[in-house]
């Protein structure tokens, strides 16, 4: 049965007041790969007075085997995570394709085992990093870095799944000493699909082929998401052209231009 | 390991003409589209309306089939069953035969697609023609439509040139288009006015008035459901609607997601044949009703969602996938995301199942669907069916299943649920990197396109630690 | 066949549920335009869809019809010989071109439809504003071919018969209580293809031209 735009609906008091403490979940590919990204979160929550708790047996959110077919493989791995968040507080995931696999797929994962109704406790307090920064800190960047010009690449599960890919430009437009330039058919996927750049290698690399030609033809000096998947394989397909432009994760990028390096 | 289709998909991405051709194609689609639908409040309320229009239809298929068979029957158009597409074709045979015809003239349609009707009927000296100017084009160059909508997007104005030319030598050589439209018009004409059998597809069927209703622009659906003495039209079952107030709404989502357009030229809404009197129109009007595997879809709730779809192919005009491979990849009848759920289910998951492989779930052809359908969730679900042990009801459910895969997704399951191993591993990763790099290189499907990802010297775990962020 | 029949309802009602399903009509979509806007709009749209549009009024119909059929240089109009319209045609045919009657079942003179005749004239039931659509009912006076066939189709409306929408249409007009014809007809522009490179062109099949008489 179909709900009506069930993956679009995604309203919630987005006042809330501040919570003193979050969690974070820092994703598998981001503690393999982009951990500075990880990091760049902690220091930005803190410096707006927010305690943060990482979990040191978390691993991952299941993602890769849900999307794969592999349902009770996913379950094993997603239950695994869900016993890590027991205090009230937020959940903060770098990761909109993670983030929407727990506040999206969790609940189908779940449905009639039998811990499923602890699994809303978690989905309900699950939030995107940026739509947490924008939405619940609200918070104020001063930009310290040199005038510079970035372009975004949102994620797909930002914009279809999590609904939160404006969040990244609205930060990003904070920034004084940025120019965010918007590249052609930017709400196209750039082709990484988790296990289908394996499986479908050819018709992944066609994709981000393309994708990485629409940033490059941008003129920007750095690419910015907020998913490290897409940034991986975008950024792969530049770097293996010798492009100028690096990426890197909004968390990171953020914090780098906006704190005074220590002395 | 190298499959069927991803061999498939690979020709396909090195024929460059015809990518170049459905990008064109699709780029246009999509601009329509998006200036068809201004107002997103309005989308959005239309969209609603329609979904709840679809998913109130087949919520009670049975009960408005049975209805619409007998409006249709007291209207005095023969209503026929086929629960195979074999029993479709025979039907279409018996009717040709009892008219002593031998000869058909065809508007759109992908049920006769499905049906394989023209080979079918070839075989059984009948001829057919197409009268779509897509499906015409389609016929001459002896292939199968790439598109729902435009079935010959995949090639431009010099390739149907050549074509017309080849096939009609006396018409002298053009690539522009209203002069090739001008000739299909001229050489079909006489087939419209002599033809003993005309037969289409059709896109809504009214329960309460025993309606078959028929959008297209050309006018090659009016002929045929008009000219000729005789009308066999051919439709799934999930085509049928509740009653005539439903028809505005899906018609005009249809038509705009679609093409733009705010309807078609034509609508066609037929509830009878001839009756006493009247000086046109066919004498006798028949419907075949075909299952072909939608009953099974049904009976599972969630998976019922695919036959709510009402074939505006907009989720094709939006598939990036679709974008670079083009509809004959998927050799089936339908492409595109819905044909990627609808295929494997209707034929098989272990002769389609991998079609479900060609998604990034990347959720364009969800937002831009008209009826609301979860294409994502379906292609999700029937990745599931391909794997899974125990067999379910979708035909070739377990087919996909590979000893290895699962053993690497049972390794990775325990890695993922003992985070002390899970930290060493990725902790050694890291720490051994110029050698993981190394191997990294070599998982070569990613780095023809892609530079070998650099592992950084400690993980997120490592980091946080050092920066003694509380774990709990 | 029954055989099958059953089969096919059988499973469907199976898998039937009892969930009770969101009403499918609880959007109503009504506007409130004025009549000079839902006129005026279904002029834009339909001249959008490359349809000629002629104003005339109950007495200049017929100077306008024989304009047109000057300026397209028309040998013959096709016409039913027992509508008001078509009977004032007839009492006022000296500036026309030779009329033709459709008075005989197709199959008597098919070849000749298709290949003699020029032009068509027709009434309508209504029409749409919000889409630019005649609505056409055809019946054994004016036989569903007549707006299919010749490569002009001419068709006159009248403006106190235009709805906003379809859907007020059907309910204005109440065809859900009537006998629907055996072929009702939504006719939005002359017959058209963009099958070759998205790129429109138009007379594929059916009339070249629509030309549109409004009084
Ligand atoms: S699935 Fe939706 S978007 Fe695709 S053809 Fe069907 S109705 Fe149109």
């Amino acid at each position: 049965m179909i709900k009506t735009e069930s993956r679009m609906d995604f309203t919630r008091a987005s006042a809330g007041p501040k919570p003193d403490t979050v969690y974070l979940f820092g994703t598998c590919l981001i503690d393999l790969l982009y951990p500075q990204a990880g990091v760049s979160a902690v220091h930005l929550f803190e410096r707006e007075g927010v305690n943060v708790i990482f979990p040191q047996t978390q691993t991952c959110c299941g993602q890769p085997a849900w999307n794969s077919g592999y349902r009770d493989e996913a379950l094993a791995v997603a239950r695994a995570q869900l016993k890590l968040f027991p205090r009230p507080i937020p959940i903060i995931v770098p990761s909109a394709s993670c983030a929407g696999m727990i506040k999206v797929h969790y609940p189908a994962l779940f449905k009639d085992e039998p811990d499923e109704a602890s699994v809303f406790d978690v989905v309900n307090r699950v939030y995107e990093l940026t739509e947490f920064l924008t939405d619940i800190l609200k918070v104020n960047l001063t930009d310290l870095g040199e005038p510079t010009t970035v372009a975004v690449h949102s994620s797909c599960t930002a914009r279809r799944e999590m609904n939160v890919a404006d969040r990244i430009d609205s930060l990003l437009d904070q920034l004084q000493n940025v120019t965010r330039i918007e590249p052609d058919n930017a709400e196209e996927c750039c082709g990484f699909g988790g296990t289908f750049a394996i499986k479908q290698p050819e018709i992944s690399t066609a994709m981000v082929l393309e994708k990485a030609k629409a940033i490059e033809n941008t003129g920007a000096q750095q690419l910015i998401g907020q998913d490290c998947g897409c940034l991986m394989n975008i950024g792969g397909a530049l770097k293996k052209q010798d492009s100028q432009i690096s990426h890197v994760h909004i968390a990171e990028f953020l914090w780098d231009r906006t704190h005074k390096a220590k002395p | 390991m190298t499959t069927k289709y991803r061999k498939q998909f690979s020709n396909a991405l090195a024929q460059h003409e015809v990518r170049n051709n459905t990008e064109n194609v699709i780029n246009k689609l999509r601009k329509h589209r998006l200036a068809a639908f201004p107002d997103q409040a309005e989308w959005v309320n239309l969209r609603r309306h329609s979904t709840a229009i679809r998913v109130n239809a087949i919520s009670k298929l049975p009960q408005l089939l049975e209805q619409l068979e007998i409006n249709l029957q007291r209207n005095g158009i023969q209503v026929h069953w086929a629960d195979t597409t074999e029993q479709a074709n025979q039907t279409v045979l018996n009717i040709m035969r009892f008219h002593d015809a031998r000869f058909v003239i065809k508007g759109k349609s992908m049920v006769s697609e499905e049906m394989g009707l023209n080979d079918f009927l070839n075989t059984h000296g009948i001829e057919c023609l197409e009268s779509d100017l897509g499906e015409l084009i389609i016929q001459l160059a002896a292939e199968k439509p790439s598109h729902m909508i435009v079935p010959a997007l995949h090639k431009n104005r010099k390739q149907i040139a050549r074509l017309f030319h080849r096939q009609f030598p006396s018409i002298p050589y053009t690539e522009d288009i209203s002069a090739l439209a001008q000739a299909a018009r001229r050489f079909l004409r006489h087939h419209f006015a002599t033809a003993p059998v005309g037969l289409t597809g059709v896109n809504f069927m009214i329960a309460e008035t025993g309606t078959l209703c028929l959008v297209e622009n050309e006018g090659n659906g009016r002929m045929c459901s008009t000219a000729p003495p005789v009308h066999i039209a051919v439709s799934g079952i999930e085509k049928v609607v509740e009653c005539l107030d439903d028809v505005p709404p899906l018609l005009g989502i249809l038509t705009r997601s679609a093409t733009g357009q705010p309807i078609t030229t034509y609508v066609n809404m037929i509830s009878s044949p001839r009756k006493p009197n009247e000086k046109d129109g066919p004498t006798a009007v028949h419907l075949i009703l075909l299952d072909n595997g939608r009953s099974r879809i049904y009976s599972d709730p969630e998976l019922r969602d695919t036959l709510n779809c009402i074939r505006c192919g907009a989720c094709m005009n939006h598939c990036p996938i679709y974008k670079h491979i083009g509809g004959h990849a998927y050799q089936t009848v339908i492409p595109g995301p819905i044909g990627t759920i609808l295929e494997p289910q209707k034929n098989g998951l272990d002769s389609y199942g991998e079609l479900t492989q060609a998604s990034t779930l990347c959720g364009a052809c969800q937002e831009v669907c008209p009826v609301s359908i979860p294409i994502p969730k379906i292609i999700n679900r029937l990745r599931w069916e391909h794997i899974r042990k125990n067999s379910y009801s979708t035909s070739g459910a377990g087919s996909g299943r590979r000893k290895t895969e699962a053993i690497i997704w049972k390794i990775w399951v325990w890695n993922c649920i003992h985070p002390g191993a899970y930290n060493r591993i990725t902790s050694v990763a890291t720490s051994m990197r110029r050698l993981t790099d190394r191997i990294l290189a070599k998982i070569s499907p990613w780095t023809t396109a892609r530079a070998v990802p650099r592992l950084p010297d400690t993980t997120l775990h490592e980091r946080l630690k050092a920066l003694e962020i509380d774990n709990e | 066949m029954n055989d099958t029949r059953n089969t096919i309802l059988n499973r469907l009602k199976a898998a039937s549920s009892d969930q009770t399903m969101p009403s499918a009509r609880d959007i109503s979509n009504s506007v409130n335009w004025s009549s000079n806007y839902t006129v005026q709009l279904f002029r834009t749209q339909l001249q959008s869809a490359h349809a000629e549009i002629y104003d005339a009024t109950d007495h200049s119909w017929l100077m306008t019809l024989q304009h047109i059929c000057r300026v397209k240089h028309l040998k013959n109009v096709l016409l039913s010989p027992a509508t008001p319209w078509g009977k004032a045609i007839i009492e006022n045919s000296a500036n026309l071109p030779s009329l033709k009657y459709y008075d005989n079942p197709v199959e008597n003179w098919k070849q000749s439809l298709f290949d003699g005749i020029e032009a068509a004239f027709t009434s309508t039931y209504g029409g749409i504003a919000n889409t630019g659509t005649l609505i056409l009912w055809p019946d054994s006076q004016e036989p569903r071919l007549m707006s299919l066939v010749p490569p002009v189709h001419i068709a006159v409306i009248e403006k106190t018969k235009i709805y906003n929408s379809f859907a007020e249409a059907i309910k204005a007009q109440h065809w859900s209580e009537t006998e629907l014809p055996a072929n009702m007809l939504l006719i939005s522009g002359p017959s058209k293809s963009a099958d070759i490179e998205q790129t429109l062109t138009y007379g594929v099949h059916g009339p070249k031209e629509l030309v549109v008489i409004m009084v």
